[in-house]
Protein backbone atom coordinates (compact mmCIF):
# COMPACT_ATOMS: atom_id res chain seq x y z
CA UNK A 1 0.00 0.00 0.00
CA UNK A 2 1.37 3.37 -1.04
CA UNK A 3 1.36 5.68 1.93
CA UNK A 4 2.99 8.64 0.13
CA UNK A 5 0.51 11.47 -0.19
CA UNK A 6 -0.05 12.72 -3.73
CA UNK A 7 -0.28 16.46 -4.44
CA UNK A 8 -4.01 16.16 -5.18
CA UNK A 9 -4.61 14.43 -1.85
CA UNK A 10 -2.81 17.21 -0.04
CA UNK A 11 -4.97 19.78 -1.76
CA UNK A 12 -8.08 17.89 -0.75
CA UNK A 13 -6.88 17.84 2.84
CA UNK A 14 -5.87 21.49 3.11
CA UNK A 15 -8.92 22.93 1.36
CA UNK A 16 -11.34 22.32 4.25
CA UNK A 17 -8.77 23.74 6.67
CA UNK A 18 -8.51 26.94 4.67
CA UNK A 19 -12.28 27.13 4.49
CA UNK A 20 -12.42 26.57 8.24
CA UNK A 21 -9.87 29.32 8.77
CA UNK A 22 -11.88 31.75 6.69
CA UNK A 23 -15.03 30.69 8.48
CA UNK A 24 -13.36 31.46 11.81
CA UNK A 25 -12.14 34.85 10.57
CA UNK A 26 -15.66 35.69 9.39
CA UNK A 27 -17.01 34.62 12.76
CA UNK A 28 -14.49 36.90 14.48
CA UNK A 29 -15.57 39.80 12.28
CA UNK A 30 -19.25 39.15 13.03
CA UNK A 31 -18.46 38.88 16.74
CA UNK A 32 -16.58 42.20 16.60
CA UNK A 33 -19.64 43.81 15.02
CA UNK A 34 -21.92 42.40 17.73
CA UNK A 35 -19.48 43.44 20.44
CA UNK A 36 -19.32 46.88 18.79
CA UNK A 37 -23.10 47.21 18.90
CA UNK A 38 -23.01 46.44 22.63
CA UNK A 39 -20.06 48.66 23.52
CA UNK A 40 -20.84 51.78 21.40
CA UNK A 41 -23.60 52.97 23.80
CA UNK A 42 -21.17 52.33 26.68
CA UNK A 43 -18.48 54.35 24.92
CA UNK A 44 -20.88 57.21 24.19
CA UNK A 45 -21.92 57.30 27.84
CA UNK A 46 -18.34 57.13 29.12
CA UNK A 47 -17.33 59.84 26.67
CA UNK A 48 -20.08 62.08 28.07
CA UNK A 49 -18.82 61.45 31.60
CA UNK A 50 -15.25 62.23 30.54
CA UNK A 51 -16.36 65.50 28.97
CA UNK A 52 -18.34 66.42 32.06
CA UNK A 53 -15.10 65.95 33.99
CA UNK A 54 -13.34 68.30 31.50
CA UNK A 55 -11.49 65.59 29.55
CA UNK A 56 -11.17 65.52 25.72
CA UNK A 57 -11.88 69.25 25.40
CA UNK A 58 -9.37 69.77 22.58
CA UNK A 59 -10.84 70.86 19.27
CA UNK A 60 -9.00 68.64 16.81
CA UNK A 61 -10.65 69.88 13.63
CA UNK A 62 -9.53 70.49 10.06
CA UNK A 63 -8.62 74.13 10.62
CA UNK A 64 -6.19 73.07 13.37
CA UNK A 65 -4.80 70.39 11.06
CA UNK A 66 -4.07 73.03 8.41
CA UNK A 67 -2.37 75.25 10.96
CA UNK A 68 -0.14 72.80 12.80
CA UNK A 69 0.67 70.47 9.90
CA UNK A 70 -0.22 66.89 9.21
CA UNK A 71 2.45 65.23 11.36
CA UNK A 72 1.69 67.31 14.43
CA UNK A 73 -2.01 66.74 13.92
CA UNK A 74 -1.50 62.99 13.67
CA UNK A 75 0.65 63.06 16.80
CA UNK A 76 -2.04 65.05 18.59
CA UNK A 77 -4.67 62.55 17.46
CA UNK A 78 -2.45 59.69 18.54
CA UNK A 79 -2.44 60.78 22.14
CA UNK A 80 0.50 63.18 22.17
CA UNK A 81 -1.40 66.45 22.32
CA UNK A 82 0.56 67.70 25.31
CA UNK A 83 3.92 67.16 23.63
CA UNK A 84 2.79 68.90 20.43
CA UNK A 85 1.35 71.78 22.47
CA UNK A 86 4.64 72.10 24.39
CA UNK A 87 6.57 72.24 21.11
CA UNK A 88 4.33 75.02 19.79
CA UNK A 89 4.55 76.85 23.12
CA UNK A 90 8.36 76.80 22.97
CA UNK A 91 8.18 78.06 19.37
CA UNK A 92 6.00 80.93 20.57
CA UNK A 93 8.59 81.67 23.26
CA UNK A 94 11.31 81.91 20.58
CA UNK A 95 9.04 84.22 18.56
CA UNK A 96 8.63 86.39 21.62
CA UNK A 97 12.39 86.90 21.70
CA UNK A 98 12.09 88.04 18.08
CA UNK A 99 8.96 90.16 18.84
CA UNK A 100 6.87 88.36 16.21
CA UNK A 101 3.53 89.07 17.84
CA UNK A 102 1.32 87.95 14.96
CA UNK A 103 3.02 84.58 14.79
CA UNK A 104 2.80 84.25 18.56
CA UNK A 105 -0.93 84.89 18.46
CA UNK A 106 -1.29 82.18 15.81
CA UNK A 107 0.77 79.72 17.86
CA UNK A 108 -0.99 80.47 21.14
CA UNK A 109 -4.35 79.88 19.48
CA UNK A 110 -3.11 76.43 18.45
CA UNK A 111 -1.52 75.68 21.81
CA UNK A 112 -4.72 76.49 23.67
CA UNK A 113 -6.83 74.56 21.14
CA UNK A 114 -4.65 71.49 21.77
CA UNK A 115 -4.50 71.82 25.56
CA UNK A 116 -7.57 73.76 26.68
CA UNK A 117 -7.26 72.42 30.24
CA UNK A 118 -3.81 73.88 30.74
CA UNK A 119 -4.35 77.10 32.69
CA UNK A 120 -0.72 78.14 32.25
CA UNK A 121 -1.07 78.25 28.44
CA UNK A 122 -4.14 80.52 28.55
CA UNK A 123 -2.56 82.74 31.17
CA UNK A 124 0.75 83.11 29.32
CA UNK A 125 -1.01 83.76 26.00
CA UNK A 126 -3.15 86.47 27.58
CA UNK A 127 -0.18 88.05 29.37
CA UNK A 128 1.90 88.12 26.17
CA UNK A 129 -0.92 89.77 24.23
CA UNK A 130 -2.40 92.16 26.81
CA UNK A 131 0.87 93.26 28.40
CA UNK A 132 3.81 92.68 26.07
CA UNK A 133 2.34 92.92 22.56
CA UNK A 134 0.19 95.93 23.56
CA UNK A 135 3.24 97.72 25.00
CA UNK A 136 5.20 96.97 21.85
CA UNK A 137 2.50 98.42 19.61
CA UNK A 138 2.15 101.52 21.77
CA UNK A 139 5.82 102.22 21.08
CA UNK A 140 5.89 100.80 17.56
CA UNK A 141 8.67 102.74 15.79
CA UNK A 142 7.14 101.98 12.37
CA UNK A 143 3.86 103.74 13.19
CA UNK A 144 4.16 107.54 13.41
CA UNK A 145 0.50 108.19 14.37
CA UNK A 146 -0.21 108.01 18.07
CA UNK A 147 -3.94 107.36 17.50
CA UNK A 148 -3.16 104.27 15.45
CA UNK A 149 -0.63 103.07 18.01
CA UNK A 150 -3.24 103.43 20.75
CA UNK A 151 -5.77 101.58 18.59
CA UNK A 152 -3.37 98.65 18.09
CA UNK A 153 -2.55 98.67 21.78
CA UNK A 154 -6.24 98.46 22.66
CA UNK A 155 -6.75 95.63 20.16
CA UNK A 156 -4.12 93.58 21.98
CA UNK A 157 -5.75 94.33 25.34
CA UNK A 158 -8.92 92.82 23.91
CA UNK A 159 -7.04 89.81 22.49
CA UNK A 160 -5.64 89.18 25.97
CA UNK A 161 -9.12 89.53 27.45
CA UNK A 162 -10.47 87.11 24.85
CA UNK A 163 -7.83 84.48 25.72
CA UNK A 164 -8.77 84.72 29.39
CA UNK A 165 -12.50 84.52 28.71
CA UNK A 166 -12.02 81.42 26.56
CA UNK A 167 -9.68 80.02 29.15
CA UNK A 168 -12.29 80.49 31.87
CA UNK A 169 -14.93 78.83 29.68
CA UNK A 170 -12.63 75.77 29.50
CA UNK A 171 -11.41 75.99 33.11
CA UNK A 172 -14.25 77.35 35.21
CA UNK A 173 -12.93 75.35 38.17
CA UNK A 174 -9.63 77.22 38.59
CA UNK A 175 -9.14 80.64 40.22
CA UNK A 176 -6.03 81.75 38.31
CA UNK A 177 -7.67 82.88 35.08
CA UNK A 178 -10.36 84.88 36.93
CA UNK A 179 -7.56 86.65 38.76
CA UNK A 180 -5.64 87.35 35.54
CA UNK A 181 -8.79 88.66 33.85
CA UNK A 182 -9.38 90.90 36.86
CA UNK A 183 -5.86 92.28 36.46
CA UNK A 184 -6.39 92.97 32.74
CA UNK A 185 -9.60 94.87 33.56
CA UNK A 186 -7.87 96.70 36.41
CA UNK A 187 -4.53 97.55 34.82
CA UNK A 188 -5.26 97.72 31.11
CA UNK A 189 -8.92 98.35 30.41
CA UNK A 190 -9.58 100.33 33.63
CA UNK A 191 -12.92 98.60 34.01
CA UNK A 192 -12.92 98.48 37.80
CA UNK A 193 -16.37 97.01 38.25
CA UNK A 194 -15.63 94.02 36.00
CA UNK A 195 -12.23 93.68 37.67
CA UNK A 196 -14.01 93.50 41.03
CA UNK A 197 -16.37 90.81 39.74
CA UNK A 198 -13.45 88.71 38.49
CA UNK A 199 -11.50 88.99 41.75
CA UNK A 200 -14.68 88.09 43.60
CA UNK A 201 -15.08 85.00 41.41
CA UNK A 202 -11.46 84.04 42.07
CA UNK A 203 -12.01 84.47 45.82
CA UNK A 204 -14.78 81.83 45.75
CA UNK A 205 -12.21 79.05 45.31
CA UNK A 206 -10.89 77.54 48.53
CA UNK A 207 -7.33 77.36 47.19
CA UNK A 208 -7.23 80.99 46.01
CA UNK A 209 -4.88 83.47 47.73
CA UNK A 210 -6.40 85.58 50.49
CA UNK A 211 -5.71 88.84 48.64
CA UNK A 212 -8.46 88.10 46.08
CA UNK A 213 -11.16 89.30 48.52
CA UNK A 214 -9.25 92.54 49.19
CA UNK A 215 -8.61 93.09 45.48
CA UNK A 216 -12.35 92.68 44.79
CA UNK A 217 -13.17 95.27 47.45
CA UNK A 218 -10.51 97.73 46.24
CA UNK A 219 -11.77 97.57 42.67
CA UNK A 220 -15.37 97.95 43.78
CA UNK A 221 -14.36 101.10 45.64
CA UNK A 222 -13.22 102.62 42.32
CA UNK A 223 -16.47 101.68 40.55
CA UNK A 224 -18.86 104.63 40.20
CA UNK A 225 -22.24 103.86 41.79
CA UNK A 226 -20.89 101.04 43.98
CA UNK A 227 -19.16 103.12 46.66
CA UNK A 228 -21.57 102.24 49.48
CA UNK A 229 -21.33 98.56 48.69
CA UNK A 230 -17.54 98.84 48.57
CA UNK A 231 -17.37 100.76 51.83
CA UNK A 232 -19.41 98.09 53.63
CA UNK A 233 -17.10 95.38 52.27
CA UNK A 234 -13.94 97.26 53.24
CA UNK A 235 -15.27 97.85 56.76
CA UNK A 236 -16.13 94.15 56.99
CA UNK A 237 -12.56 93.29 56.10
CA UNK A 238 -11.23 95.90 58.54
CA UNK A 239 -13.23 94.34 61.35
CA UNK A 240 -11.67 90.94 60.64
CA UNK A 241 -8.58 92.04 62.53
CA UNK A 242 -5.16 93.59 62.29
CA UNK A 243 -3.91 91.20 59.63
CA UNK A 244 -6.29 92.89 57.20
CA UNK A 245 -5.19 96.43 58.09
CA UNK A 246 -3.03 96.83 55.07
CA UNK A 247 -2.10 100.33 53.85
CA UNK A 248 -4.23 100.18 50.69
CA UNK A 249 -7.28 98.95 52.61
CA UNK A 250 -6.94 101.76 55.17
CA UNK A 251 -6.47 104.33 52.45
CA UNK A 252 -9.54 103.18 50.54
CA UNK A 253 -11.64 103.32 53.72
CA UNK A 254 -10.38 106.79 54.51
CA UNK A 255 -11.03 108.03 50.96
CA UNK A 256 -14.53 106.55 50.86
CA UNK A 257 -15.39 108.02 54.25
CA UNK A 258 -14.60 111.42 52.77
CA UNK A 259 -16.34 110.71 49.48
CA UNK A 260 -19.52 109.34 51.09
CA UNK A 261 -19.61 111.91 53.88
CA UNK A 262 -19.79 109.26 56.56
CA UNK A 263 -20.77 110.93 59.86
CA UNK A 264 -17.78 111.49 62.13
CA UNK A 265 -19.14 109.27 64.90
CA UNK A 266 -19.47 106.34 62.49
CA UNK A 267 -16.05 106.72 60.90
CA UNK A 268 -13.10 104.46 61.52
CA UNK A 269 -10.25 106.51 62.85
CA UNK A 270 -7.22 105.82 60.69
CA UNK A 271 -3.96 107.45 61.79
CA UNK A 272 -1.91 109.09 59.03
CA UNK A 273 1.16 106.97 59.81
CA UNK A 274 -0.80 103.79 58.92
CA UNK A 275 -1.42 104.99 55.35
CA UNK A 276 0.85 104.36 52.36
CA UNK A 277 3.72 106.90 52.07
CA UNK A 278 2.34 108.49 48.87
CA UNK A 279 -0.99 109.26 50.52
CA UNK B 1 16.69 21.75 29.14
CA UNK B 2 14.29 24.68 29.14
CA UNK B 3 12.31 25.67 32.23
CA UNK B 4 9.13 24.74 30.39
CA UNK B 5 10.36 21.22 29.80
CA UNK B 6 11.14 20.79 33.53
CA UNK B 7 7.70 22.00 34.43
CA UNK B 8 6.18 18.59 34.82
CA UNK B 9 9.10 16.83 36.47
CA UNK B 10 7.32 16.66 39.82
CA UNK B 11 3.78 17.09 38.54
CA UNK B 12 1.10 14.57 39.43
CA UNK B 13 0.14 12.13 36.74
CA UNK B 14 -3.38 13.51 36.38
CA UNK B 15 -3.50 16.34 33.86
CA UNK B 16 -5.14 19.53 35.07
CA UNK B 17 -7.22 21.27 32.43
CA UNK B 18 -6.38 24.77 33.62
CA UNK B 19 -3.11 25.36 35.41
CA UNK B 20 -2.06 28.84 36.60
CA UNK B 21 1.41 27.39 37.27
CA UNK B 22 1.81 26.43 33.61
CA UNK B 23 0.59 29.86 32.49
CA UNK B 24 2.99 31.53 34.91
CA UNK B 25 5.88 29.39 33.62
CA UNK B 26 5.13 30.43 30.03
CA UNK B 27 4.72 34.06 31.12
CA UNK B 28 8.04 34.21 32.97
CA UNK B 29 9.81 32.46 30.11
CA UNK B 30 8.36 34.98 27.68
CA UNK B 31 9.54 37.82 29.90
CA UNK B 32 13.03 36.33 30.26
CA UNK B 33 13.23 35.81 26.53
CA UNK B 34 12.32 39.47 25.93
CA UNK B 35 14.81 40.64 28.57
CA UNK B 36 17.53 38.59 26.85
CA UNK B 37 16.75 40.56 23.71
CA UNK B 38 17.80 43.70 25.63
CA UNK B 39 14.47 45.50 25.27
CA UNK B 40 15.18 47.50 28.42
CA UNK B 41 17.90 49.47 26.64
CA UNK B 42 15.13 51.88 25.69
CA UNK B 43 15.19 53.03 29.32
CA UNK B 44 18.52 54.70 28.60
CA UNK B 45 16.84 56.77 25.91
CA UNK B 46 14.07 57.61 28.34
CA UNK B 47 16.53 58.66 31.05
CA UNK B 48 18.52 60.78 28.59
CA UNK B 49 15.27 62.42 27.48
CA UNK B 50 14.11 63.08 31.06
CA UNK B 51 17.42 64.52 32.21
CA UNK B 52 18.64 65.94 28.92
CA UNK B 53 15.59 68.16 28.42
CA UNK B 54 16.71 70.42 31.30
CA UNK B 55 19.08 72.75 29.41
CA UNK B 56 16.36 73.49 26.87
CA UNK B 57 13.73 74.52 29.39
CA UNK B 58 15.85 76.40 31.93
CA UNK B 59 14.84 79.76 30.48
CA UNK B 60 11.21 79.16 31.52
CA UNK B 61 9.79 79.60 35.01
CA UNK B 62 9.54 76.62 37.36
CA UNK B 63 5.87 75.95 36.65
CA UNK B 64 6.57 75.84 32.91
CA UNK B 65 9.58 73.60 33.46
CA UNK B 66 7.56 71.10 35.51
CA UNK B 67 4.85 71.18 32.87
CA UNK B 68 7.28 70.42 30.04
CA UNK B 69 9.03 67.71 32.02
CA UNK B 70 5.75 65.97 32.86
CA UNK B 71 4.44 66.29 29.31
CA UNK B 72 7.66 64.96 27.78
CA UNK B 73 8.10 62.09 30.24
CA UNK B 74 4.49 60.93 30.15
CA UNK B 75 4.43 61.34 26.36
CA UNK B 76 7.59 59.21 26.14
CA UNK B 77 6.02 56.66 28.50
CA UNK B 78 3.00 56.43 26.19
CA UNK B 79 5.17 56.02 23.09
CA UNK B 80 7.49 53.41 24.61
CA UNK B 81 4.59 51.44 26.09
CA UNK B 82 2.81 51.43 22.75
CA UNK B 83 5.96 50.42 20.86
CA UNK B 84 6.79 47.68 23.33
CA UNK B 85 3.28 46.28 23.36
CA UNK B 86 3.03 46.17 19.56
CA UNK B 87 6.57 45.08 18.66
CA UNK B 88 7.06 42.56 21.45
CA UNK B 89 3.65 40.97 20.86
CA UNK B 90 3.99 40.92 17.08
CA UNK B 91 7.16 38.83 17.29
CA UNK B 92 5.86 36.32 19.85
CA UNK B 93 4.18 33.76 17.62
CA UNK B 94 6.46 34.06 14.54
CA UNK B 95 9.54 33.71 16.77
CA UNK B 96 8.16 30.69 18.59
CA UNK B 97 7.29 29.06 15.27
CA UNK B 98 10.72 29.86 13.85
CA UNK B 99 12.52 28.55 16.96
CA UNK B 100 10.20 25.53 17.06
CA UNK B 101 9.48 26.38 20.70
CA UNK B 102 5.79 26.49 19.94
CA UNK B 103 5.79 22.84 18.82
CA UNK B 104 7.77 21.76 21.86
CA UNK B 105 5.30 23.42 24.19
CA UNK B 106 2.13 22.32 22.40
CA UNK B 107 3.43 18.76 22.09
CA UNK B 108 3.13 18.62 25.87
CA UNK B 109 -0.28 18.65 27.54
CA UNK B 110 -0.49 22.45 27.40
CA UNK B 111 -3.80 23.71 26.02
CA UNK B 112 -3.52 26.40 23.41
CA UNK B 113 -5.40 28.95 25.54
CA UNK B 114 -2.84 28.49 28.31
CA UNK B 115 -0.03 29.08 25.87
CA UNK B 116 -1.70 32.23 24.53
CA UNK B 117 -2.56 33.51 28.00
CA UNK B 118 0.97 32.81 29.22
CA UNK B 119 2.47 34.72 26.30
CA UNK B 120 0.10 37.63 26.92
CA UNK B 121 0.91 37.72 30.63
CA UNK B 122 4.60 37.77 29.76
CA UNK B 123 4.04 40.89 27.69
CA UNK B 124 1.98 42.41 30.51
CA UNK B 125 4.84 41.77 32.93
CA UNK B 126 7.23 43.45 30.52
CA UNK B 127 4.95 46.49 30.19
CA UNK B 128 4.45 46.68 33.94
CA UNK B 129 8.18 46.55 34.71
CA UNK B 130 8.96 49.04 31.95
CA UNK B 131 6.34 51.51 33.16
CA UNK B 132 7.48 51.08 36.74
CA UNK B 133 11.10 51.79 35.85
CA UNK B 134 10.14 54.75 33.67
CA UNK B 135 7.97 56.10 36.50
CA UNK B 136 10.88 55.80 38.93
CA UNK B 137 13.19 57.71 36.57
CA UNK B 138 10.45 60.29 36.03
CA UNK B 139 9.78 60.80 39.74
CA UNK B 140 13.49 61.05 40.59
CA UNK B 141 14.02 63.65 37.85
CA UNK B 142 10.98 65.61 38.94
CA UNK B 143 12.00 65.42 42.59
CA UNK B 144 15.51 66.66 41.81
CA UNK B 145 14.14 69.61 39.86
CA UNK B 146 11.62 70.36 42.62
CA UNK B 147 14.40 70.47 45.25
CA UNK B 148 16.39 72.81 43.05
CA UNK B 149 13.33 75.03 42.55
CA UNK B 150 12.56 75.09 46.28
CA UNK B 151 16.12 76.05 47.19
CA UNK B 152 16.17 78.77 44.56
CA UNK B 153 12.81 80.17 45.65
CA UNK B 154 13.77 80.21 49.33
CA UNK B 155 16.91 82.12 48.43
CA UNK B 156 14.99 84.58 46.23
CA UNK B 157 12.20 85.20 48.75
CA UNK B 158 14.45 85.18 51.81
CA UNK B 159 13.32 88.67 52.86
CA UNK B 160 9.68 88.34 51.78
CA UNK B 161 6.80 87.89 54.30
CA UNK B 162 6.28 84.30 55.46
CA UNK B 163 2.89 83.90 53.75
CA UNK B 164 4.31 85.04 50.39
CA UNK B 165 7.17 82.54 50.70
CA UNK B 166 4.73 79.78 51.68
CA UNK B 167 2.50 80.59 48.69
CA UNK B 168 5.49 80.35 46.35
CA UNK B 169 6.65 77.06 47.85
CA UNK B 170 3.11 75.68 47.64
CA UNK B 171 2.88 76.61 43.96
CA UNK B 172 6.12 74.66 43.33
CA UNK B 173 4.84 71.61 45.24
CA UNK B 174 1.54 71.75 43.34
CA UNK B 175 3.32 71.98 39.98
CA UNK B 176 5.59 69.03 40.75
CA UNK B 177 4.57 65.38 41.19
CA UNK B 178 1.00 64.95 42.39
CA UNK B 179 -1.01 61.85 43.24
CA UNK B 180 -3.37 62.66 40.35
CA UNK B 181 -0.60 61.58 37.93
CA UNK B 182 -0.83 57.95 39.09
CA UNK B 183 -4.20 57.22 37.38
CA UNK B 184 -2.71 58.73 34.22
CA UNK B 185 0.21 56.29 34.34
CA UNK B 186 -2.16 53.38 35.06
CA UNK B 187 -4.29 54.31 32.07
CA UNK B 188 -1.15 54.13 29.90
CA UNK B 189 -0.77 50.54 31.14
CA UNK B 190 -4.42 49.76 30.36
CA UNK B 191 -3.98 51.16 26.87
CA UNK B 192 -0.82 49.07 26.50
CA UNK B 193 -2.80 45.94 27.40
CA UNK B 194 -5.39 46.76 24.71
CA UNK B 195 -2.64 47.17 22.11
CA UNK B 196 -0.97 43.93 23.20
CA UNK B 197 -4.19 41.89 23.04
CA UNK B 198 -5.18 43.45 19.71
CA UNK B 199 -1.74 42.73 18.26
CA UNK B 200 -1.94 39.17 19.56
CA UNK B 201 -5.31 38.76 17.85
CA UNK B 202 -3.87 40.05 14.57
CA UNK B 203 -0.79 37.85 14.85
CA UNK B 204 -2.92 34.69 15.15
CA UNK B 205 -4.05 35.03 11.54
CA UNK B 206 -1.29 37.24 10.10
CA UNK B 207 1.04 35.82 7.50
CA UNK B 208 4.09 37.77 8.70
CA UNK B 209 5.38 39.93 11.53
CA UNK B 210 5.48 43.01 9.27
CA UNK B 211 1.81 42.50 8.45
CA UNK B 212 0.96 42.26 12.17
CA UNK B 213 2.85 45.45 12.99
CA UNK B 214 1.39 47.39 10.07
CA UNK B 215 -2.19 46.36 10.84
CA UNK B 216 -1.69 47.07 14.54
CA UNK B 217 -0.29 50.55 13.83
CA UNK B 218 -3.20 51.20 11.46
CA UNK B 219 -5.64 50.06 14.16
CA UNK B 220 -3.98 52.52 16.54
CA UNK B 221 -4.58 55.47 14.22
CA UNK B 222 -8.10 54.37 13.29
CA UNK B 223 -8.88 53.73 16.96
CA UNK B 224 -7.94 57.31 17.78
CA UNK B 225 -10.31 58.52 15.05
CA UNK B 226 -13.09 56.10 15.97
CA UNK B 227 -14.84 58.64 18.21
CA UNK B 228 -15.13 61.10 15.32
CA UNK B 229 -16.51 58.37 13.03
CA UNK B 230 -18.97 57.28 15.74
CA UNK B 231 -20.20 60.83 16.38
CA UNK B 232 -20.84 61.43 12.67
CA UNK B 233 -22.52 58.05 12.33
CA UNK B 234 -24.81 58.70 15.29
CA UNK B 235 -25.67 62.26 14.17
CA UNK B 236 -28.46 62.02 11.60
CA UNK B 237 -28.14 64.05 8.43
CA UNK B 238 -24.39 64.65 8.64
CA UNK B 239 -23.39 62.18 5.94
CA UNK B 240 -24.83 60.16 3.07
CA UNK B 241 -26.02 56.56 3.57
CA UNK B 242 -22.87 55.03 2.06
CA UNK B 243 -20.56 57.19 4.16
CA UNK B 244 -22.60 56.47 7.28
CA UNK B 245 -22.43 52.73 6.64
CA UNK B 246 -18.66 52.97 6.38
CA UNK B 247 -18.45 55.08 9.54
CA UNK B 248 -20.69 52.61 11.37
CA UNK B 249 -18.34 49.82 10.37
CA UNK B 250 -15.35 51.77 11.70
CA UNK B 251 -17.18 52.58 14.95
CA UNK B 252 -18.28 48.99 15.50
CA UNK B 253 -15.07 47.18 14.62
CA UNK B 254 -12.39 49.45 16.09
CA UNK B 255 -11.96 50.40 19.75
CA UNK B 256 -12.33 54.01 20.90
CA UNK B 257 -8.76 54.72 21.95
CA UNK B 258 -9.42 58.41 22.66
CA UNK B 259 -11.18 57.28 25.83
CA UNK B 260 -7.79 56.19 27.13
CA UNK B 261 -6.03 59.46 26.29
CA UNK B 262 -6.45 60.97 29.70
CA UNK B 263 -2.86 61.68 30.59
CA UNK B 264 -2.67 64.94 28.55
CA UNK B 265 -5.50 66.45 30.55
CA UNK B 266 -4.27 64.98 33.84
CA UNK B 267 -0.86 66.62 33.37
CA UNK B 268 -2.65 69.89 32.63
CA UNK B 269 -4.18 69.73 36.10
CA UNK B 270 -7.35 67.72 35.59
CA UNK B 271 -8.18 65.13 38.20
CA UNK B 272 -10.07 61.93 37.49
CA UNK B 273 -12.52 60.55 40.02
CA UNK B 274 -12.10 56.98 41.23
CA UNK B 275 -15.43 55.97 39.68
CA UNK B 276 -14.54 57.40 36.29
CA UNK B 277 -11.10 55.84 36.41
CA UNK B 278 -12.60 52.45 37.33
CA UNK B 279 -15.13 52.66 34.48
CA UNK B 280 -12.41 53.55 31.98
CA UNK B 281 -10.08 50.81 33.21
CA UNK B 282 -12.97 48.31 33.17
CA UNK B 283 -13.73 49.15 29.55
CA UNK B 284 -10.04 48.62 28.76
CA UNK B 285 -10.12 45.26 30.54
CA UNK B 286 -13.24 44.30 28.57
CA UNK B 287 -11.52 45.10 25.27
CA UNK B 288 -8.50 43.08 26.34
CA UNK B 289 -10.59 40.05 27.34
CA UNK B 290 -12.60 40.10 24.11
CA UNK B 291 -9.50 40.39 21.93
CA UNK B 292 -7.83 37.57 23.85
CA UNK B 293 -10.91 35.41 23.47
CA UNK B 294 -11.01 36.03 19.74
CA UNK B 295 -7.28 35.41 19.46
CA UNK B 296 -7.80 32.03 21.09
CA UNK B 297 -10.76 31.30 18.81
CA UNK B 298 -8.50 31.68 15.76
CA UNK B 299 -5.40 30.17 17.34
CA UNK B 300 -7.31 27.07 18.43
CA UNK B 301 -7.96 26.19 14.79
CA UNK B 302 -4.61 27.36 13.48
CA UNK B 303 -2.79 24.73 11.46
CA UNK B 304 0.68 24.38 12.94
Amino acid sequence: MDTTAQPDDLLLETAPLTRRRWFRLTMVFVFLLIFGAIRVPMEVELNKEHRAAFFHGAKLDMSLRQQIGQMSFLAALGGFRAVVADGLFIMAHVDWQNTQWGKMLFLYNNVTALQPRNVMFWDTAAWQMAYNASAYYLNDPREPHMALRLKRQHEYFLIGEDFLKRGIANNPDHFKLYESLGMVYRDKLFDHYNASLQFKSAAQFPDSPTYEVRFAAYELSYSPGHEHEAYDELVRLYKMGEKEWLPTLLKRIKDLQEQLNIPANQRINIPENELPPHH
Amino acid sequence: MTPTSTLYADAPARHVFFSPARIWAIATNTLLDLIRQKVFYFLLIFAVLAIGISPFINQFNFQDQFQFLKDMCLGAMSIFTWLLSVLATAMLLPKDIEDRTLYTILAKPVPRFEYLLGKFLGIMLLLFISLLLMSVIFVITLYGREQFALADTMRYYANAPADVLQAQLKSIHDASFTISLIPGILIIFVKGSIFASLTLLISTFASSMIFTIMVSVACNFIGHLQAIARDVWLSPGTAGPLARSFLALVALVFPDLQLFNLVDDIVAGNTISLILFTKTAALGALYTCIYLLLAYFIFAAKEL
